[in-house]
Order: structure tokens, then sequence, then C-alpha cells
């Protein structure tokens, strides 16, 4: 049984009767250029934009579930950290929404930053950090909530490609560790070669191939063809 | 360089040393009351000190300001998250608050003492109104400026409303909200004295309108040193609270 069930998902101006299966613990890699409708997808996972059709998670209807109660973890291009709050309280801020006692949240906290190799940066604030800094702090921040599915936007397309490379590395490996459920959105063949498990290509809203690395750069669908030969 | 940093920093207060000098000796030479030299004028200070006057006064002038501005502060304050949070409320109150926000303070002045007489809630309600459009005005700014990511991020981190209101809207819009606050920090004291000129018997103001009756100059001088005073330490204390707050982050 799928994890992560869409059925004939469509939005308005950009999504097209998209569906896909999605299994536990898989990195998916959703591919297209700027505006195929990738970003709109995982909103539509999340909960953060107006669709029609039906997102199951775990053979649940979430439909009517608000994106508080729908336990995805999400990090965005430009991470929006919060800048008033140091990088520890960022990272608690969702323990501290969820009530989470004080002594918890400091031994959550601390573990997360150990894990992403930022304890030293605890005391910082944003603007202050570098951007691949920001984008360690931003995945400690979705991960410390433990959500059951972890949504990255075009995490890394602004960073230099040496950071950028490491940090590919430590999400590979951090899913690795943590089998958890990840949609990783990107428009870098590259990228989405190194980390995926299984590759969506997604052109102008429709989902135009699903499959292995292998199928998707060795048996490509013809419009997808064509969009490796442009590269 | 040390010595160079010492040297200029002892020329700093020259400028004020020399305008205290001219002016004394202006004072002396003019010899009339009109034109009292600096001497006389910190005298009568301590004069007005030690009979208790000034203070009685200023203690008028800063409990009408600080209620009204508290008053006036938080309701802008209120009008504008509510106005930032809903776009009804912002549709409905926009047009009203483009109206009202550009009339100048005193000019309501008139049609408040005909509704509420000449008393003690006359300046407070002058400078709630003061207060009230800058405040609510920079507030909806700040709180519309908060990116609807930060929002999201928020959400997903399963934050309810009242815990983003409270930890994301309001802390990343205090930046504009201070702007309001010390926008009217000095316009407040400006509006209280010109009341108490006007129509309040009490206060500095009041005090102001007798010297200049008695021909008073010194007095005059005494409560002009005195606001200015008033205005720049009201200025200093939210700018020094603002980077309490913010400072770290910014």
């Amino acid at each position: 049984m799928p994890f992560i069930s869409l059925r004939n998902i469509t939005t308005p101006y950009c999504l097209k009767n998209v569906n896909l299966d999605i299994e536990e613990g898989e990195l998916i890699v959703l591919l297209g250029f700027t505006g195929a409708g990738k970003s709109t997808l995982l909103n539509v996972i999340a909960g953060l934009t107006e669709y029609q059709g039906e997102v199951y998670f775990d053979q649940k209807n979430m439909n009517d579930i608000p994106v508080e109660k729908r336990d995805v973890g999400y990090l965005l291009q430009d991470v929006y950290l919060f800048p008033h709050y140091n990088v520890f309280n960022n990272v608690a801020f969702g323990l501290r929404a969820t009530s989470c006692p004080a002594d918890k949240i400091t031994e959550k906290v601390e573990a997360i930053l150990g894990l992403l190799n930022i304890s030293h940066l605890k005391n910082r604030y944003p603007k202050d950090l570098s951007g691949g800094e920001k984008q360690r702090v931003g995945l400690a921040r979705s991960l410390i909530m433990e959500p059951k599915i972890l949504l990255l936007d075009e995490p890394l397309a602004s960073l230099d490609p040496v950071t950028a490379r490491n940090i590919r590395k430590e999400v590979k490996s951090l899913h690795r560790r943590l089998f958890l459920t990840t949609l990783y959105v990107t428009h870098d063949f590259n990228e989405a070669r190194e980390l995926a498990d299984r590759i969506v290509v997604i052109i102008k809203g429709e989902l135009k191939q699903l499959g292995s690395v292998q199928d998707i750069f060795y048996k490509p669908a013809k419009e997808i063809k064509e969009l490796i030969n442009i590269i | 360089m040390k010595r160079a940093i010492s040297k200029s920093s002892l020329l700093y207060p020259l400028p004020v040393c020399l305008f205290l000098a001219l002016w004394e000796i202006s004072g002396r030479i003019a010899h009339t009351p009109l034109f009292p030299p600096f001497s006389k004028v910190f005298m009568e200070f301590w004069v007005l000190l030690g009979s208790g006057i000034l203070l009685k006064s200023l203690a008028a002038s800063l409990t009408r300001v600080l209620i009204g501005y508290l008053l006036g502060s938080l309701a802008g304050l209120f009008a504008g998250i509510l106005m930032g949070l809903n776009r009804v409320v912002e549709r409905s109150l926009s047009p009203l608050i483009s109206i009202l926000f550009p009339i100048p303070t005193l000019g309501w002045l008139p049609l408040l003492m005909l509704w509420i007489g000449i008393n003690e809630a006359l300046p407070v309600a002058l400078i709630f109104i003061c207060a009230f459009f800058p405040v609510a005005y920079n507030t909806l700014t700040g709180i519309k400026g908060v990116k609807k990511e930060y929002i999201n991020v928020a959400r997903t981190l399963k934050a309810s409303s009242w815990f983003i209101l409270w930890h994301v809207i309001i802390p990343m819009a205090l930046p504009n909200i201070f702007t309001g606050l010390r926008l009217e920090a000095g316009m407040v004291w400006r509006t209280v004295i010109a009341a108490e000129m006007f129509a309040i018997s009490t206060g500095i103001g009041s005090l102001l309108i007798n010297a200049e009756t008695l021909i008073r100059v010194d007095i005059i001088l005494v409560c002009l040193v005195l606001l200015s005073l008033m205005c720049s330490s009201f200025d200093r204390v939210f700018l020094w609270l603002e980077h309490k707050l913010t400072g770290a982050w910014r």
C-alpha cells in the first residue's frame, strides 16, 4: 500500500490531473523547469493551497486535515528562518508551539543540532549565517517535529556547488538513517540523479514520467528526451 | 591616534559652551526682561524647582501624556493588528483612517472642547488621537510586510494562529510598530502643551501661557528647555526599547 497517494490533483492555472503513489521511506525527486508545478504539488501535499482531487496519507483522506495536523516538515529555498530568533529558538519553535516541556526542548534541540553538525551555531541569529548554515538550521527545524513526510522545495538552489554537494550528501545520509518519506523538488538533473530513489518529471502541470533514475535517463519519455537533449 | 581622539572629543561641548556664553553676554548687554541672560534663567529654574511649581506642572502634563499615549498606542496597536490580519476589517476601516489620519491633531481641539468640555479628559483625548493613527497605520504596514511563507512554515511546525500572532507576526512587525511609536513620541508633548495653553489651567503649557501674561521670559525659557528634554527623553526611551527588543536580530 502506498504511503502517499495523490488522486486527480488539479489546481487553478497549474496542476492537471496528477496521480502519484509514493511508498513509505522513499526519496522522490520532483523534476521539472521553473513554473512546471513542482512546488504547487508540495503545497498540495502540505495542505497549503486549494486543490481538487484527493490526497491520502497512509490510506487516510487528508483533504479536510489542515496543515498543522498533516505532520509534514517543509523546507523552502529561502528557508524563512524567523529573523528574531536565534538558531536554538528557531529549531525549538515547533516544540514550543506544541507546549513541549522546557527540558525536553533543550534535549531535543541539542540532539538535532548535533546530528546536523551545527551545535556551534545555536546562539547565532539568521542574519549571521551563511546560505549553507541556514539550510542546515531549516532542516533541523523541520526534522525536530519528527514529521511523517519531509518536503524539500529546491533547498540547495541558491547555494554554491561545493556547499550544495555537501548538504546533498547530508540529506541523502539523513534520509537513509531516518527512513523518512521525502519529496525533493529540483530543476537540476544531476541533483535528481544523485538523490532520487525514483524521479517524477512534471512538465507544464502534468506528470509526464515516473520511474527510477535509470528509467528517466536511459528510457525517457518523448518530452523528457527533448529536455535532456536541451541540457 | 588615542590623543587625537581625546582632543577632538574635547571639542564637542565647545559650541554649546560658546552658545551659552554668547547668550549670557547678550542678555547682560540687552538688560531687558524680554531677553534674560542664561544665569537668570538657570536661577529661575532652581526657584521653580524649589517652590514645587515646576514639578507639579510637569507631573500634570506627564500624567496626561502617559495616559493618552498609552491608551492611543494600545488602541492603535489593536486596530492595526485587526486590520493586518483581516482583509474585511482592513477594507472597511482603511477609508475611514485615510480620511481622519491627515487631520492635524489640534484641529480636533474645538470639536473636543464642545463634545467633552474643558476638563482632564480633553488633553488625554487629544493625545489619544495623536498616538492612535500613526501606531495603527505603522502596525498595519508591519503586519502586512510579514511574508506569508513565514506563516506557512510556522503552520507546518504545528503552531496555532495565536502562537503565530505572538511569536511570528508581532515580533516581525515590531520595527514598524516602533516607527509609529517614535513618530508620535515628540508630537504628543507638543499636543499636550497646546491643549494646556488653550484650555487647561494646569501643566507646563499653562505655566507657559501664564508666564507670557506676566512677561516672564525666564520662566518661558525654563519651560521650553524642559519640553525639549521631555521630547528627546521620550524618543530615547523608545529608541532604547526598540534596540533592546530588535537590536540583536536586525
